[in-house]
């Protein structure tokens, strides 16, 4: 959105040492601030240093978390997707409709996934092949696809579930730890490779980087977005899954704004929103520090609204620091 | 008259008319002058908002928390209404317009001098300011018994047929064209979004003029805040909640571009008109207003659509005269 002219971009004579750069680097300070928290936590509460309560805590984090995940991969592409939330909210219409006519378990998740894959794919239709700035096209679709919730319940509510389907939102892979948490963690280790250790995930970071450039070196720009964009509309429909289990019902305002509040977990991740940097590590820690803050808060019964100061101060000032910092130092040299 | 044509204010204006026709085929009344002097004023405070946010996004940011920042001046202005009510209304109207001012000018600070992103820290505003309401009111809500008489009235006064809610829309439209067209902050914000590069070498000051424009959207979100409580006459944390996005749909369908530099002030009035038709229209149609999500997000596609197949035809217009003359 911002212009970053070519000043602002600091090259180096000689790159730091890789010990170096790994303790000066975003993870590091996440790392940091996470422990932090923990520390913090467990002084101000009794309660929270209790292997059931830090296993409630993953809950209010995993959903959003795991589209996190493919959002960071958006975002440093230089795409972003505002829509999440309401693939969340029509995934979750789709397998309450699908629920009336009587589909099974295997279904109604098969059902969850695919309609969040066929909302990532039209998104992707819209940006790559008409060529339209992402961040309108997925504010249109946002209105759109929660739109179709509201047409279809209008201020109805879906419910009765089956208790197979219950698994996924409340079940425990092992004694505390939950079956979203496992694949919270599992999708990490997913995306980390991709992003990190494949040609696809360096195109993505090519591709954030220069367009044009990379488009001239044969990466196929179009065609990674698009699936960047598939991607992400499929995380949100396995995180609708995960959430109408969880609640075992369906409104058409479930998941309501959160989609601002992926966005701030990639964001606070370190993953430039301006795009070509960024890491999974990052988003990871930053998904945990946002878990923390919450249920510490939580702990010590600070109502929700009052977290989100919080979390926005924590946005503003975790990405206004290392800014001034840099301020105070080049104006010594 | 080919420049009227071609132009997407034209087109978007027909559509809007179309739409009233239309609607008045189903719902005879729908199109008599005081039913749309109705639609006209419940849309003014969006047309306020639009007008705000059009100067932000025409110098390639985005300000997000125009909605937490009407909240939050709004509740404001309520409990200074509700503890004093012998302080003289018109104070309150400008002390809400001074709040919103600064919290702009923050959103603006920290863009300019940090060189943070707009979206991220209109993002994180986003969520303090709507924070800080359930703070300073402690969760209550400032309901009609709490509000003087006047506090209410100064939305609803009939002046010339029409509630001086609708006029203030008028004179801050009519102020807005005269700055956007006839200021050089007005050209400058233009420049800015059209080259920002060729901006600094003009003489323009890139950084303060995005600050202007965040003071301006934000001035404008305060002082929609008393319009907002003082219209619906309640004063709670979940006032616009998720409004932004409708302010930011508004703009796109009034054809104001994301990538800045293009829009205008008539298109971001019709662009809110647009929605707001379809708010009214709706019911007295009998459509569901739970088809009403549904149809604005995908009035926004098209939209989009739309602009970018007009962007593509030909070169970005440099000088109007030079296109008459050929």
């Amino acid at each position: 959105m911002t212009d970053t002219s070519a000043e602002t971009r600091h090259i180096p004579d000689r790159l730091d040492t890789p010990l170096r750069a790994a303790i000066f680097s975003w993870p590091a300070l996440l790392l940091l601030v996470a422990i932090a928290l923990f520390v913090v936590n467990s002084f101000m509460s009794p309660y929270f240093l209790s292997p059931w309560s830090l296993s409630d805590a993953t809950f209010n984090f995993t959903e959003k978390a795991i589209i996190a995940l493919a959002m960071a991969l958006l975002i440093i592409s230089g795409e972003i997707d505002l829509s999440v939330a309401s693939i969340i909210a029509l995934a979750s219409t789709m397998m309450g409709l699908a629920l009336q006519f009587g589909v099974g378990m295997p279904g109604l998740v098969a059902i969850g996934v695919m309609t969040g894959l066929f909302c990532g794919m039209f998104n992707g239709f819209l940006v790559t092949r008409l060529g339209l700035p992402s961040i309108v096209v997925t504010i249109g679709t946002m209105s759109f696809f929660r739109g179709i919730s509201f047409i279809v319940l209008g201020d109805q509510a879906f419910k009765g579930y089956p208790a197979s389907f219950a698994f996924f939102g409340q079940g425990y892979v092992w004694w505390v730890v939950s079956f979203e948490f496992v694949l919270f963690l599992v999708c990490a280790v997913i995306y980390y490779v991709l992003l990190h250790r494949t040609n696809f995930g360096r195109h993505v970071f090519v591709i954030g980087n220069n367009k044009v450039a990379a488009q001239f070196s044969g990466v196929r720009v179009e065609r990674v977005k698009f699936i960047l964009f598939c991607l992400t509309g499929t995380m949100s429909g396995i995180a609708s899954v995960l959430l109408t289990s969880r609640l075992a019902s369906t409104r058409p305002s479930i998941a309501l704004g959160w989609e601002l509040e992926v966005v701030t977990m990639v964001v606070l991740g370190g993953v430039s929103i301006l795009g070509g940097s960024g890491s999974i590590q990052g988003v990871v820690l930053a998904a945990f520090i946002m878990g923390l803050v919450t249920f510490g808060l939580g702990l010590l019964n600070v109502p929700g609204i009052v977290m989100s100061i919080f979390i926005g101060a924590l946005l503003i000032f975790v990405i206004a620091l290392p800014i001034v910092f840099r301020m105070i130092r080049e104006r010594r040299t | 008259m080919n420049t009227l044509i071609r132009s997407r204010e034209f087109w978007l204006a027909l559509i809007v008319a179309a739409m009233i026709l239309a609607t008045n085929f189903r719902a005879p009344g729908f199109a008599s002058p005081s039913n749309l002097a109705n639609i006209f004023n419940d849309t003014a405070i969006l047309m306020i908002l639009a007008l705000g946010q059009m100067t932000v996004i025409l110098t390639r940011s985005i300000d997000l928390s125009m909605a937490s920042n009407l909240a939050l001046t709004g509740m404001i202005v309520a409990l200074i209404n509700a503890a004093y009510p012998a302080i003289p209304v018109p104070v309150l109207m400008a002390l809400a317009a001074l709040c919103g001012l600064a919290l702009g000018a923050f959103n603006g600070a920290l863009v300019w001098l940090l060189g943070i992103p707009a979206i991220v820290v209109t993002l994180g505003t986003l969520t303090i300011f709507r924070g800080v309401i359930f703070l300073i009111a402690g969760g209550q809500w400032v309901n009609a018994d709490a509000m003087s008489t006047s506090f209410v009235q100064l939305t609803r006064i009939q002046f010339l047929g029409l509630p001086i809610l609708s006029w203030y829309a008028i004179v801050i439209a009519a102020c807005f064209f005269l700055m956007m067209t006839r200021t050089a902050l007005g050209r400058s914000i233009y420049a800015i979004g059209i080259n920002p590069t060729a901006s600094v070498y003009a003489g323009i000051d890139v950084g303060r003029t995005t600050f202007m424009a965040f003071c301006i959207s934000g001035m404008l979100a305060g002082f929609c805040g008393y319009l907002w409580v003082s219209r619906y006459v309640i004063g709670s944390v979940e006032v616009a909640k998720g409004y932004e996005l409708t302010i930011v749909a508004a703009c796109v369908i009034g054809g104001i571009s994301i990538a800045g530099g293009v829009g205008s002030v008539a298109g971001a009035l019709l662009g809110a008109l647009f929605l707001g038709v379809i708010n009214v229209a709706l019911p007295v149609i009998n459509i569901s207003p739970f088809w009403q999500m549904a149809i604005s997000g995908g009035a926004i596609i098209l939209a989009v659509i739309l602009n970018a197949r007009g962007e593509k035809r030909g070169g970005r217009l440099i000088l109007r005269q030079a296109e008459n003359a050929s």
